[in-house]
């Protein structure tokens, strides 16, 4: 098993090397910026998948705290001049506000039935994007703002879409495996246990709420500092970051990608990044390429008759069989019919 | 003798319909005490009042003395209240071997540990296997729960009460639905943890001939109502009790089983 664990590990890791090679190969701007949109989605769905794969929640309003990060870091280094110390203080933040709403909707509702949270954070996020649409003075608006990022250190502001390349990957990487530790933790475990059976849990002598709020929170954090990624990136920010279409964008990547996994989220973050790329290319060949989200739409419905447990999930599942078709075949015809 | 869990006028009511009605009973420490009753008497709702999962609505349930009825179902399993499920309730979509492991997580106090690897913990996993032995399931360790069989599934909610170790143990029916040769097994485990010193078990099952030969205690319910407490022998020859079991025997099979053994 330990053996199993680390094969993937170097995989990973590998992987992760490859994508740290690749825009010295490929460096056009729009293949950069597609690129660093996976990193941020992939992030932003490795976070929903702690709540709903992991832990069962299932969340409507994860956009807020997208849209926190993205506001937070954008006005931060508005307000303040684009030094490098700004960007810190917007990244911390983007983080604390992040991490204090998800612990006050943790706190309001995920004692009630389940449903409860997914409404209160669709609402809640829909309070956030009128907040936004509303609170001109600081948000601009439905307009939103572009802003100044803090410049790059000597010949590296040339760079500069390398850099951000590097830094939005290496944060993915980095909160992929300490959200890997996590959810192979004894905690970790406790959370798939909820998600499974709640009551059992309790009869086991574990409480729900704590652990309910723990990764309510995480989850918050590390969809916050997605956001701070997003804004950066792209050096603008406006109100569709608490759009629902986000949140949607999240459960996709999720269910594509494999429900209850953390490659899962980032596989479908770059199948939905790539396609809505070529797909809308293919406008002029058909209005119905411009509807992307009407494809998606599509896609998602037969991912979940025929891959309900997603892309990795389905290997997964078959590898494991192939596994246990071999034991029994090695072990005996005793169990075979 | 002395008590262990103590309930007085304990009473609960779905809507108008009272499932458990004011029973007031002693259950005595470090002994085996079986709850028979025919179907729907209200034994699995006694019991669910007994470990927290139900909270009564009238009287109250003494643990050791202390007043327990408004601790929560996670406290009692904390403070020595352990129980298994007659319709079976395990953790379906993972490992067998994991489902044990939780319990005994949960035991050790392992439980906002969220930075060391949950392999680093290698005492849990090595007991959950022997656990698992124990009760004839470590060849399906690495299995999901929900694939194994029914007689399987009851066999590892009793590994995740030995897990618990707790002091109480409450068993709903823990053979029903197995095969006829794997009940010897587990049963065998049952008198083993009889005869370990501090444990108190209390089982609810139908198979009258099991339970003579294990109780040191026999209670009846029926209907909901406490009907009598006492040795098997005590039991047998209550009249009551043999006026409600020959009298509802006709048409009820788990009734008769009793009443014919
Ligand atoms: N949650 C509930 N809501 C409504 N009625 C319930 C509930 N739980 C139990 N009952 C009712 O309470 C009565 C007692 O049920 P209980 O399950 O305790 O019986 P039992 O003695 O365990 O029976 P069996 O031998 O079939 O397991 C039954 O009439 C049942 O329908
Ligand atoms: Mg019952």
């Amino acid at each position: 098993m330990i053996k199993t664990l680390q094969k993937s590990t170097w995989v990973y890791l590998f992987t992760g090397l490859m994508l740290v090679l690749l825009p010295f190969f490929k460096d056009e701007r729009w293949f950069l910026f597609l690129m660093i949109q996976i990193f941020v989605f992939g992030i932003f769905a490795m976070s929903y998948d702690l709540l709903l794969g992991y832990t069962g929640i299932v969340s409507f309003g994860h956009a807020m705290f997208f849209g926190v990060g993205a506001y937070s870091v954008a006005i931060t280094l508005d307000r303040f001049e684009p030094s490098f110390m700004s960007l810190l203080l917007g990244i911390v933040i983007a983080m604390a506000v992040g991490g204090l709403i998800a612990f006050i909707a943790g706190i309001l509702t995920l004692r009630l039935k389940s449903h409860y949270y997914a409404m209160l954070t669709l609402a809640l996020a829909n309070l956030f994007l009128v907040l936004a649409e509303k609170w001109r003075s600081l948000t601009k608006g439905n307009d939103g703002f572009t802003f100044q990022i803090p410049e790059l250190p000597g010949g590296l502001e040339d760079h500069r879409n390398m850099v951000i390349y590097l830094f939005c990957l290496v944060s993915m990487v980095v909160i992929f495996f300490g959200l890997k530790r996590l959810t192979e933790s004894p905690l970790g475990k406790i959370l798939v246990a909820i998600r499974e059976n709640e009551q059992r849990v309790v009869s086991l002598g574990y409480k729900i709420m704590p652990y309910k709020v723990i990764i309510s929170v995480i989850s918050g954090v590390v969809a916050s500092f997605a956001g701070v990624l997003y804004a950066i990136s792209i050096r603008f920010v406006d109100t569709s970051v608490f759009a629902i279409d986000m949140t949607l964008d999240a459960l996709l990547m999720t269910i594509i990608g494999g429900v209850g996994t953390l490659v899962g989220p980032i596989i479908g973050a770059g199948i939905i990044e790539f396609a809505h790329h070529y797909l809308s290319e293919l406008s002029d060949v058909h209005w119905i390429f411009e509807r992307w989200i009407i494809l998606f739409g599509i896609l998602y419905i037969l991912v979940v008759i025929f891959f309900p447990s997603g892309i990795v999930g389905t290997i997964n599942h078959k590898l494991a069989t192939r596994k246990q078709r071999k034991k029994e075949d090695e072990q005996s015809d005793k169990l075979a019919s | 003798m002395e008590s262990i869990i103590k309930t007085k006028d304990l009473t609960i009511a779905f809507g108008g319909h009272v499932a458990v009605n004011e029973v007031s009973v002693d259950i005595p420490k470090n002994q085996f005490t079986s709850v028979i009753g025919p179907n729907g008497a209200g034994k699995t709702t006694f019991f669910n009042m007994l470990s927290g999962q139900l909270t009564p609505t009238k009287g109250q349930v003494f643990f050791k003395g202390e007043d327990i009825t408004k601790k929560s179902a996670t406290e009692r399993a904390r403070i020595g209240i352990g129980r298994s499920f007659q319709i079976t309730n395990v953790f379906p979509n993972i490992t067998v071997f994991e489902n044990v492991r939780l319990a005994i997580q949960s035991r050790e106090n392992v439980r906002f540990q969220m930075l060391r690897h949950f392999t680093k913990y290698k005492a849990f996993a090595d007991e959950a296997m022997s656990i698992l032995e124990t009760v004839l399931l470590k060849d399906r360790a690495k299995a999901l729960a929900v694939n194994l069989s029914h007689g399987e599934k009851r066999k590892l909610e009793i590994a995740m009460l030995l897990a618990l170790n707790t002091e109480v143990l409450l068993l709903d029916e823990p053979t029903a639905g197995m095969s006829l040769e794997e009940v010897p097994a587990i049963l065998d485990v049952i008198k083993q943890i009889k005869e370990e010193e501090n444990r108190t078990i209390i089982l609810i099952e139908h198979k009258m001939d099991m339970v003579l030969g294990l109780s040191d205690q026999v209670m009846v319910l029926f209907n909901g109502e406490f009907l009598a407490q006492g040795s098997p022998d005590e039991i047998m020859e209550n009249e009551t009790v043999q006026a409600v079991y020959i009298g509802g025997s006709q048409d009820d099979k788990h009734t008769s089983e009793i009443g014919t053994d």
